[in-house]
Protein backbone atom coordinates (compact mmCIF):
# COMPACT_ATOMS: atom_id res chain seq x y z
CA UNK A 1 0.00 0.00 0.00
CA UNK A 2 1.32 3.41 -1.02
CA UNK A 3 1.37 6.43 1.31
CA UNK A 4 3.20 9.75 1.16
CA UNK A 5 5.58 10.32 4.06
CA UNK A 6 7.38 13.66 4.19
CA UNK A 7 6.62 14.12 0.53
CA UNK A 8 8.08 10.74 -0.50
CA UNK A 9 6.05 7.77 -1.74
CA UNK A 10 6.55 4.85 0.64
CA UNK A 11 5.10 1.35 0.76
CA UNK A 12 3.61 0.26 4.07
CA UNK A 13 1.86 -2.93 5.14
CA UNK A 14 -1.93 -2.74 4.64
CA UNK A 15 -3.67 -2.27 7.98
CA UNK A 16 -0.59 -0.69 9.55
CA UNK A 17 -1.07 1.84 12.33
CA UNK A 18 0.94 5.06 12.55
CA UNK A 19 3.02 3.40 15.27
CA UNK A 20 3.74 0.50 12.88
CA UNK A 21 4.82 3.01 10.22
CA UNK A 22 7.27 4.62 12.63
CA UNK A 23 8.68 1.26 13.61
CA UNK A 24 9.04 0.28 9.93
CA UNK A 25 11.08 3.48 9.46
CA UNK A 26 13.06 2.76 12.65
CA UNK A 27 11.95 6.04 14.20
CA UNK A 28 11.50 6.51 17.94
CA UNK A 29 7.92 7.75 18.56
CA UNK A 30 9.25 9.92 21.41
CA UNK A 31 11.54 11.77 19.00
CA UNK A 32 9.03 12.77 16.32
CA UNK A 33 5.72 14.57 16.04
CA UNK A 34 3.24 12.97 13.66
CA UNK A 35 0.76 14.71 11.42
CA UNK A 36 -1.70 12.44 9.60
CA UNK A 37 -3.70 14.01 6.76
CA UNK A 38 -3.03 17.46 8.28
CA UNK A 39 -4.16 16.40 11.77
CA UNK A 40 -1.69 16.05 14.64
CA UNK A 41 -1.83 12.61 16.27
CA UNK A 42 -0.68 12.44 19.86
CA UNK A 43 1.95 9.90 20.83
CA UNK A 44 -0.53 7.87 22.91
CA UNK A 45 -2.92 7.63 19.96
CA UNK A 46 -0.43 6.49 17.32
CA UNK A 47 -1.42 2.83 17.59
CA UNK A 48 -5.13 3.68 17.24
CA UNK A 49 -4.85 5.30 13.81
CA UNK A 50 -4.78 2.96 10.81
CA UNK A 51 -3.28 4.36 7.65
CA UNK A 52 -5.03 4.11 4.29
CA UNK A 53 -3.86 4.16 0.68
CA UNK A 54 -2.69 7.66 -0.35
CA UNK A 55 -2.59 9.10 3.18
CA UNK A 56 -0.27 12.04 3.75
CA UNK A 57 1.96 11.64 6.79
CA UNK A 58 4.38 14.25 8.07
CA UNK A 59 7.05 13.33 10.60
CA UNK A 60 8.84 16.32 12.10
CA UNK A 61 11.37 17.07 14.79
CA UNK A 62 13.55 19.95 15.97
CA UNK A 63 16.59 21.01 13.98
CA UNK A 64 19.01 23.90 14.36
CA UNK A 65 17.42 27.29 13.76
CA UNK A 66 17.41 30.88 14.86
CA UNK B 1 33.88 46.73 49.50
CA UNK B 2 31.25 46.56 46.80
CA UNK B 3 32.38 45.61 43.34
CA UNK B 4 30.97 47.33 40.31
CA UNK B 5 28.98 44.26 39.37
CA UNK B 6 27.26 44.11 42.74
CA UNK B 7 26.02 47.67 42.32
CA UNK B 8 23.90 46.68 39.32
CA UNK B 9 20.32 46.46 40.52
CA UNK B 10 18.36 44.38 38.06
CA UNK B 11 15.43 42.04 38.05
CA UNK B 12 15.35 38.78 36.19
CA UNK B 13 13.58 38.67 32.85
CA UNK B 14 10.09 37.18 33.01
CA UNK B 15 8.23 36.14 29.86
CA UNK B 16 4.86 34.44 29.95
CA UNK B 17 5.31 33.54 33.60
CA UNK B 18 8.79 32.02 33.13
CA UNK B 19 11.80 33.71 34.69
CA UNK B 20 15.21 33.75 33.06
CA UNK B 21 18.53 34.97 34.47
CA UNK B 22 20.22 35.56 31.11
CA UNK B 23 19.01 38.30 28.80
CA UNK B 24 20.82 36.73 25.86
CA UNK B 25 18.98 34.13 23.80
CA UNK B 26 20.69 32.18 21.06
CA UNK B 27 19.82 30.13 18.01
CA UNK B 28 21.14 26.73 16.96
CA UNK B 29 21.38 27.16 13.19
CA UNK B 30 24.34 27.42 10.82
CA UNK B 31 27.08 26.15 13.15
CA UNK B 32 30.05 24.46 11.48
CA UNK B 33 29.43 21.39 13.68
CA UNK B 34 27.39 20.31 16.70
CA UNK B 35 30.31 20.31 19.13
CA UNK B 36 31.00 23.99 18.35
CA UNK B 37 27.30 24.75 18.79
CA UNK B 38 27.19 23.10 22.21
CA UNK B 39 30.31 24.93 23.40
CA UNK B 40 29.09 28.26 22.01
CA UNK B 41 25.72 27.96 23.76
CA UNK B 42 27.54 27.15 26.99
CA UNK B 43 29.86 30.16 26.54
CA UNK B 44 26.92 32.47 25.78
CA UNK B 45 25.28 31.68 29.12
CA UNK B 46 21.91 31.66 27.33
CA UNK B 47 19.00 29.80 28.86
CA UNK B 48 16.59 30.28 25.99
CA UNK B 49 17.72 28.46 22.86
CA UNK B 50 15.75 28.48 19.62
CA UNK B 51 15.10 25.51 17.35
CA UNK B 52 13.21 25.02 14.09
CA UNK B 53 10.62 22.42 13.11
CA UNK B 54 11.47 20.37 10.02
CA UNK B 55 10.76 17.00 8.46
CA UNK B 56 12.85 14.14 9.80
CA UNK B 57 15.32 12.75 7.32
CA UNK B 58 13.88 9.31 6.60
CA UNK B 59 17.30 7.88 5.79
CA UNK B 60 19.56 9.37 8.45
CA UNK B 61 17.12 10.41 11.15
CA UNK B 62 19.31 9.45 14.07
CA UNK B 63 21.89 12.12 13.33
CA UNK B 64 19.81 15.14 12.44
CA UNK B 65 17.77 16.13 15.51
CA UNK B 66 19.32 18.98 17.44
CA UNK B 67 17.97 17.39 20.64
CA UNK B 68 20.72 14.77 20.50
CA UNK B 69 23.06 17.60 21.48
CA UNK B 70 20.96 19.80 23.79
CA UNK B 71 19.66 18.94 27.22
CA UNK B 72 16.10 20.30 27.55
CA UNK B 73 16.48 20.08 31.33
CA UNK B 74 19.29 22.64 31.28
CA UNK B 75 18.05 24.98 28.56
CA UNK B 76 14.65 26.34 27.60
CA UNK B 77 13.74 25.25 24.08
CA UNK B 78 12.01 27.96 22.08
CA UNK B 79 10.60 26.61 18.82
CA UNK B 80 10.30 29.01 15.93
CA UNK B 81 8.12 29.09 12.85
CA UNK B 82 11.00 30.14 10.62
CA UNK B 83 10.43 29.61 6.93
CA UNK B 84 6.66 30.16 7.14
CA UNK B 85 5.21 32.67 4.69
CA UNK B 86 1.54 32.50 5.70
CA UNK B 87 -0.37 32.70 8.98
CA UNK B 88 -1.79 29.21 8.32
CA UNK B 89 1.67 27.68 7.90
CA UNK B 90 3.01 29.39 11.00
CA UNK B 91 0.03 28.14 13.05
CA UNK B 92 0.61 24.61 11.71
CA UNK B 93 4.31 24.68 12.65
CA UNK B 94 3.56 26.12 16.11
CA UNK B 95 1.08 23.34 16.84
CA UNK B 96 3.57 20.68 15.74
CA UNK B 97 6.26 22.27 17.91
CA UNK B 98 4.04 22.30 20.97
CA UNK B 99 3.22 18.63 20.43
CA UNK B 100 6.89 17.83 20.99
CA UNK B 101 5.96 18.40 24.60
CA UNK B 102 8.52 20.83 25.99
CA UNK B 103 6.50 24.03 26.52
CA UNK B 104 3.81 26.18 24.96
CA UNK B 105 6.12 29.03 23.92
CA UNK B 106 6.64 29.82 20.26
CA UNK B 107 8.79 32.34 18.46
CA UNK B 108 6.32 33.35 15.80
CA UNK B 109 7.71 34.32 12.42
CA UNK B 110 5.60 35.00 9.36
CA UNK B 111 7.96 36.08 6.62
CA UNK B 112 6.74 38.37 3.87
CA UNK B 113 9.62 38.56 1.42
CA UNK B 114 12.35 36.14 0.41
CA UNK B 115 15.05 38.69 -0.28
CA UNK B 116 14.82 40.68 2.95
CA UNK B 117 13.09 38.09 5.17
CA UNK B 118 11.13 40.99 6.60
CA UNK B 119 7.98 40.01 8.49
CA UNK B 120 4.48 40.02 6.99
CA UNK B 121 2.88 41.95 9.83
CA UNK B 122 -0.71 41.28 8.71
CA UNK B 123 -0.09 37.53 8.68
CA UNK B 124 1.83 37.82 11.93
CA UNK B 125 -1.06 39.50 13.74
CA UNK B 126 -3.53 37.00 12.34
CA UNK B 127 -1.43 34.02 13.48
CA UNK B 128 -0.68 35.62 16.87
CA UNK B 129 -4.40 36.03 17.63
CA UNK B 130 -5.14 32.38 16.82
CA UNK B 131 -2.18 31.01 18.78
CA UNK B 132 -2.86 33.17 21.84
CA UNK B 133 -6.44 31.82 21.81
CA UNK B 134 -5.00 28.31 21.78
CA UNK B 135 -2.97 29.03 24.89
CA UNK B 136 0.43 29.61 23.29
CA UNK B 137 2.91 32.05 24.79
CA UNK B 138 3.68 33.94 21.63
CA UNK B 139 6.98 35.80 21.13
CA UNK B 140 6.37 37.67 17.92
CA UNK B 141 9.22 38.50 15.54
CA UNK B 142 8.32 41.84 13.95
CA UNK B 143 9.52 45.07 12.37
CA UNK B 144 10.74 47.93 14.49
CA UNK B 145 7.32 49.49 13.98
CA UNK B 146 5.55 50.80 17.08
CA UNK B 147 2.00 50.36 15.82
CA UNK B 148 2.52 46.70 14.92
CA UNK B 149 4.21 46.15 18.27
CA UNK B 150 1.22 47.69 20.07
CA UNK B 151 -1.20 45.52 18.08
CA UNK B 152 0.81 42.42 18.93
CA UNK B 153 0.69 43.31 22.60
CA UNK B 154 -3.08 43.90 22.33
CA UNK B 155 -3.40 40.48 20.70
CA UNK B 156 -1.95 38.95 23.88
CA UNK B 157 1.63 38.21 22.83
CA UNK B 158 3.92 37.32 25.74
CA UNK B 159 6.79 39.29 24.19
CA UNK B 160 7.40 41.40 21.12
CA UNK B 161 10.61 40.93 19.16
CA UNK B 162 11.50 43.82 16.89
CA UNK B 163 14.44 43.30 14.57
CA UNK B 164 17.72 45.19 14.79
CA UNK B 165 18.20 44.65 11.03
CA UNK B 166 17.31 41.83 8.59
CA UNK B 167 17.87 38.22 9.67
CA UNK B 168 21.44 37.08 9.12
CA UNK B 169 22.55 40.50 7.83
CA UNK B 170 24.87 41.45 10.68
CA UNK B 171 24.10 45.13 10.01
CA UNK B 172 23.52 45.87 13.69
CA UNK B 173 20.90 48.11 15.27
CA UNK B 174 19.70 50.32 12.41
CA UNK B 175 16.94 52.15 14.23
CA UNK B 176 17.68 52.69 17.92
CA UNK B 177 14.97 55.35 18.18
CA UNK B 178 12.18 53.00 17.06
CA UNK B 179 13.36 50.18 19.28
CA UNK B 180 13.55 52.55 22.24
CA UNK B 181 10.07 53.86 21.49
CA UNK B 182 8.66 50.33 21.35
CA UNK B 183 10.28 49.53 24.69
CA UNK B 184 8.92 52.71 26.25
CA UNK B 185 5.35 52.09 25.09
CA UNK B 186 4.94 48.35 25.64
CA UNK B 187 4.26 46.57 28.91
CA UNK B 188 5.28 43.08 27.75
CA UNK B 189 9.00 42.31 27.39
CA UNK B 190 10.74 43.59 24.26
CA UNK B 191 13.43 41.27 22.93
CA UNK B 192 15.42 42.47 19.94
CA UNK B 193 15.74 39.61 17.48
CA UNK B 194 17.95 39.39 14.40
CA UNK B 195 20.58 41.55 12.76
CA UNK B 196 23.36 42.02 15.30
CA UNK B 197 26.81 41.32 13.89
CA UNK B 198 29.27 41.78 16.71
CA UNK B 199 29.52 42.56 20.42
CA UNK B 200 29.18 46.34 20.09
CA UNK B 201 25.83 45.80 18.30
CA UNK B 202 24.58 43.71 21.21
CA UNK B 203 25.81 46.24 23.71
CA UNK B 204 24.23 49.18 21.87
CA UNK B 205 20.97 47.24 21.58
CA UNK B 206 20.84 46.50 25.30
CA UNK B 207 21.68 50.15 26.05
CA UNK B 208 18.30 51.08 24.53
CA UNK B 209 16.69 49.50 27.58
CA UNK B 210 15.18 46.46 25.89
CA UNK B 211 14.64 43.36 27.99
CA UNK B 212 16.78 40.98 25.99
CA UNK B 213 18.34 40.07 22.69
CA UNK B 214 18.21 37.00 20.47
CA UNK B 215 20.89 36.16 17.95
CA UNK B 216 22.11 33.24 15.88
CA UNK B 217 24.27 34.07 12.86
CA UNK B 218 26.46 36.61 14.70
CA UNK B 219 27.74 33.75 16.83
CA UNK B 220 27.44 30.78 14.47
CA UNK B 221 29.10 32.54 11.53
CA UNK B 222 31.93 34.13 13.53
CA UNK B 223 35.38 32.77 12.79
CA UNK B 224 35.48 31.49 16.37
CA UNK B 225 31.85 30.98 17.44
CA UNK B 226 32.73 30.00 21.03
CA UNK B 227 34.82 33.15 21.56
CA UNK B 228 32.09 35.30 19.97
CA UNK B 229 29.47 33.70 22.21
CA UNK B 230 31.54 34.74 25.21
CA UNK B 231 31.88 38.27 23.76
CA UNK B 232 28.12 38.46 23.25
CA UNK B 233 27.49 37.32 26.81
CA UNK B 234 29.71 40.10 28.15
CA UNK B 235 28.31 42.71 25.73
CA UNK B 236 24.74 41.91 26.71
CA UNK B 237 25.62 42.26 30.39
CA UNK B 238 27.59 45.47 29.72
CA UNK B 239 24.81 47.05 27.67
CA UNK B 240 22.22 46.20 30.29
CA UNK B 241 24.43 47.56 33.07
CA UNK B 242 25.06 50.79 31.14
CA UNK B 243 21.33 51.22 30.56
CA UNK B 244 20.62 50.74 34.27
CA UNK B 245 23.48 53.05 35.20
CA UNK B 246 22.00 55.83 33.05
CA UNK B 247 24.28 57.48 30.54
CA UNK B 248 25.44 61.08 30.78
CA UNK B 249 23.64 63.65 28.63
CA UNK B 250 24.98 64.27 25.14
CA UNK B 251 26.47 67.75 24.56
CA UNK B 252 27.41 69.53 21.38
CA UNK B 253 30.31 71.30 23.10
CA UNK B 254 33.25 70.08 25.15
CA UNK B 255 33.38 70.25 28.93
CA UNK B 256 36.83 69.93 30.50
CA UNK B 257 37.26 67.03 32.88
CA UNK B 258 40.14 68.66 34.72
CA UNK B 259 39.84 71.89 36.79
CA UNK B 260 40.19 75.14 34.79
CA UNK B 261 41.37 76.93 37.92
CA UNK B 262 44.90 76.57 39.31
CA UNK B 263 46.60 76.78 35.96
CA UNK B 264 50.12 78.31 35.93
CA UNK B 265 50.56 81.88 34.67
Amino acid sequence: MDVVINGEHKRVTPGASLLDVLSQLELDPRAVVVEHNRKIVRRAGLSDVTVSEGDAIELVHFVGGG
Amino acid sequence: MTTAVETIRDEPLTIGGRTFQSRLMVGTGKYPDMDTMVRAIEASGAEVVTVAVRRVNLDRSKESSVLHFLDPKKIFLLANTAGCYTAADAIRYARLAREAGFNDFVKLEVIGDEETLLPDVAGLLEAAKVLVQEGFKVLAYTNEDLITALRLEDAGCAAVMPLASPIGSGLGLLNPFSVRTIKRRLHVPVIVDAGVGTASDACLTMEQGVDGILMNTAIAAAQDPVAMAQAMRLATIAGRAAYLAGRMPRREVAMPSSPTRGMLD
